[in-house]
């Protein structure tokens, strides 16, 4: 789609996602070799290898690929208004579709805005690529004007990078680009490309060779490891499935679900894996970790039998290491084999495709089962139900009877439903977001969950609905990560990319305010935003989407929740913010406190399970 | 806290040995020594790196390094089973006087003298990093005005070849 000059929005509605090719390389037809320059090279190779959408800001260094790029019929490009924002949008669109998302910025400056956005990808495995504009060959190293070693500064932070100063090399480093990205475990990819490369005449072929002889992913899991899986599995008598975000990139939530049923484990889903399996599943505990479900921690804790499928045993999740799950033998399969051992030590080490290992888990675990009989699970899920029953997620109304966010949260997630996409920033409400919205299906919940990227909800968002034009997208915002990001909202209403922001306002930095009132003895430094009821309003965020375009709208009483939300979803042809003015004492819970066991897990304020009494 | 020996074969590309310094800068591994140099594959680098860790992290840092894209295989090198090496280049206070006396802990530990000057000579040894130790040790009293050492290099003892296997995976993929 051409970009006209004048930033109007389209009339007709774009191209959805499912007329396109996937963002894989095609071997149908040879193409070339033709004749055409860098930058034509560069358009030609993403049109190839199936981009259907760019989020991305020209500049210097990329300009020459810009000229070309206006004329792809194929390719659209989305022009954002930072680049941290054309990140988090081709990630937000990466993880919404399992495609490979995609970033275009200019060098220097440009290339460095990205470099938050790529380290998010990195540490939640989001197939991306980011392109940058590089100064010309002969300029590099030589502090040119925007220039920046993006590869250097990007090589702990992306799973793998390249500098093309050869633009014959253009064809198969984009092929290698996206095949590294959005295979194995995914990552993102950045391809730095010098601006002399984009001016220089070259040809262009397709289908390219990758060439690659230290990549090779295992996906094929040891069959041996796979019996000795399902063994256990078989045989344990307080087995916990931990679910992680890469069930759900493997695309194997269908076969978790089979396995679910066929072992009887609990099961419990990580922060990167809500809506792995639906919330409502009866043997579902919730999500683990620093502010998991009593439920879900406790079992983790008594477990004889942990199999963990695509996590990696983040510090949230264990809490202090050393008193993590005591007794549980552990089954570790991943797709990465560095995960396996790298926190907990692993009695059975399967590397594989999450796909691959429960298909192949599922035969060998009935043949166990005809072997051994179905486990008597009884006394776990008696267990289990009774601490269900104690501890059910809650909370209490605020005392200084404004809204509890939590009631907010709860039914923006009931009145909107499953098949929307919920995006969470980072902080409480995110949290909030993890625990009170019931998840039914994979990819309807995005967040930074690694990185704990504040600003990641708005762009991540508009990415997702690009991605998904049809479904319901919110953005559950916090009233500090809304201001980091919020720039994005001008892209969405010019390009007619209409996403709902729900602004969780508490006037503070709440989980930092939280850690004050816990740990610093209720002294509030430098948290105050002055952004909620009775403040100042500055932003004021019904002000603020008005300017851009966009519907304000606020909510400050619990009479008014569900007509503002219904309010909120009867618009769909421009985005909606809502300023929520909530009470900026709640808290949320339960909590492990960072560093010490998941034992001392509290349900409330000062209030921590007594574990002998369920024993 | 233990030593191995690893040798890693990398692409020959640009900014292969910053990836792999940088991990183990930002994982927090302990360099003892790095080499790199040539392969009798152009298209194939080798780095033996000497690192001071414990098993498991040793396996932690064996598996990062096999998660770098250009790198296409690592072996450890136990003592026993391989042949390691280092060079060094020592500058000796040798005027008149001690002239004698360094070139008989020359011929001792079998080094040889590269440069000669009026005041001193550069001593050249190659061995495994005790003999180079008990050489310094030997040369300290004349007085030390200059030492450089590079980085151990090893390999494996008897027939077999680490990069035979791995040039087969480069031709594959080519």
């Amino acid at each position: 789609m051409v970009q006209g000059p004048h930033p109007a929005p389209p009339a007709t509605p774009r191209p959805t996602a499912a007329a396109r090719p996937p963002a894989a390389p095609q071997h149908g037809s040879t193409i070339g070799p033709e004749q055409v320059t860098g930058a034509q090279s560069i358009v030609r190779s993403l049109e190839e290898v199936g981009v259907e959408v760019v989020f991305g800001i020209p500049g210097g260094a990329i300009l020459p690929t810009y000229d070309p790029l206006m004329d792809s019929a194929k390719v659209r490009h989305i022009l954002v208004r930072h680049e941290q924002g054309g990140g988090h949008a081709a990630s937000g669109y990466a993880h919404a579709t399992g495609k490979v998302g995609v970033t275009m910025a200019t060098s220097g400056p440009g290339a460095t805005n990205l470099v938050t956005a790529i380290a998010d990808a990195n540490m939640d495995s989001i197939p991306m690529v980011a392109i940058t504009g590089q100064v010309g060959a002969a300029l590099i190293g030589t502090d040119a004007f925007q220039e920046a070693d993006i590869v250097g500064i990007t090589l702990p932070v992306s799973k793998h990078n390249y500098l093309v100063t050869d633009a014959d090399e253009i064809p198969r480093v984009i092929a290698e680009a996206f095949h590294i990205a959005s295979t194995g475990r995914p990552g993102p990819v950045l391809v730095d490309i010098a601006k002399s490369a984009m001016q220089a005449r070259t040809t262009f072929s397709w289908p390219q060779e990758i060439q690659l002889p230290g990549y090779h992913p295992v996906t094929k899991p040891h069959a041996k490891q796979v019996r000795e899986a399902a063994r256990l599995l078989a045989t344990a008598r307080r087995p916990v499935l931990l679910v992680g975000g890469g069930v759900i990139r493997a695309d194997a939530t269908a076969l978790l679900r089979r396995l679910v049923d066929a072992s009887g484990a609990a099961v419990t889903t990580t922060l990167m894996a809500r809506g792995a399996l639906p919330d409502d599943h009866p043997q579902h505990l919730g999500m683990p970790g620093m502010h998991g479900t009593v439920p879900a921690v406790a079992a983790l804790q008594r477990a004889d039998l942990i199999v963990a499928l695509g996590a990696r045993f983040d510090d949230r999740v264990t809490g202090l290491l050393s008193s993590f799950a005591p007794n549980a033998a552990v089954v570790h399969a991943d797709i990465d084999p560095a995960e396996i051992g790298k926190n907990v030590r692993v009695d059975v080490p399967i590397v594989g495709d999450l796909k691959e290992v429960i298909a192949d888990l599922l035969p060998e675990l009935e043949r166990e089962q005809a072997h051994h009989g179905k486990p008597d699970l009884e006394a776990w899920w008696r267990q289990l139900d009774a601490w269900r029953e104690t501890f059910p997620l809650g909370y209490d109304e605020p005392s200084d009877g404004h809204l509890a966010p939590q009631h907010v949260i709860s039914r923006i997630g009931e009145i909107s439903g499953p098949e929307s996409i919920f995006v969470a920033g980072v902080g409480q409400h995110q949290m909030w977001a993890a625990q009170f919205i019931k998840y039914a299906r994979p990819k309807s919940w995005l967040n930074s969950g690694g990185l704990g990227t504040m600003g990641y909800a708005v762009p991540a968002a508009m990415g997702a609905k690009v991605g998904q034009p049809d479904r319901t997208v919110w953005a559950i915002d916090g009233d500090g990560c809304f201001q980091m990001t919020n720039q994005e909202l001008a892209t969405c209403t010019i390009n007619d990319i209409p996403i709902k922001v729900a602004v969780i306002n508490n006037s503070s930095l709440g989980m930092v305010r939280q850690w004050q009132t816990l740990f610093y003895e209720s002294r509030y430094s430098n948290t105050d935003l002055h952004t909620g009821h009775g403040t100042v309003r500055i932003p004021d965020f019904v002000k603020l989407a008005d300017a851009y375009g966009a519907v304000g709208l606020r909510c400050e009483t619990k009479a008014d929740v569900d007509a503002t939300i219904k309010r909120a979803m009867e618009i769909d042809d421009q985005p909606v913010v809502v300023d929520f003015t909530v009470s900026r004492d709640a808290m949320v819970w339960p909590m492990v406190a960072a560093g010490v066991s998941n034992d001392d897990i509290q349900y409330a304020r000062h209030l921590t399970p007594a574990w002998d009494r369920e024993d | 806290m233990t030593r191995h020996t690893l040798s890693v074969l990398v692409e020959n590309k640009p900014g292969v040995l910053t990836r792999v310094a940088g991990l183990f800068a930002r994982r927090s591994f302990n360099i003892h020594s790095l080499a790199v140099g040539p392969t009798e594959h152009e298209e194939i680098s080798r780095i033996t790196v000497v690192v001071d860790v414990d098993a498991n992290p040793l396996e932690q840092v064996t598996k990062q390094l096999n998660k770098l894209v250009n790198v296409i295989k690592i072996v450890e090198l136990e003592d026993e089973a391989s042949v390691r090496r280092e060079l060094l280049l020592v500058k000796v206070k040798a005027d008149q006087s001690q002239r004698t006396g360094v070139l008989e802990v020359v011929d001792l530990f079998r080094a040889h003298v590269v440069d000669v000057g009026t005041e001193s000579v550069v001593v050249e040894a190659i061995g495994s990093p005790t003999k180079l130790t008990a050489l310094l040790a030997a040369l300290e009293p004349f007085g030390i005005r200059e030492i450089v050492q590079s980085g151990t290099v090893a390999i494996g003892r008897g027939p077999r070849s680490i990069t035979d296997r791995a040039l087969e995976r480069v031709n594959r993929s080519a």
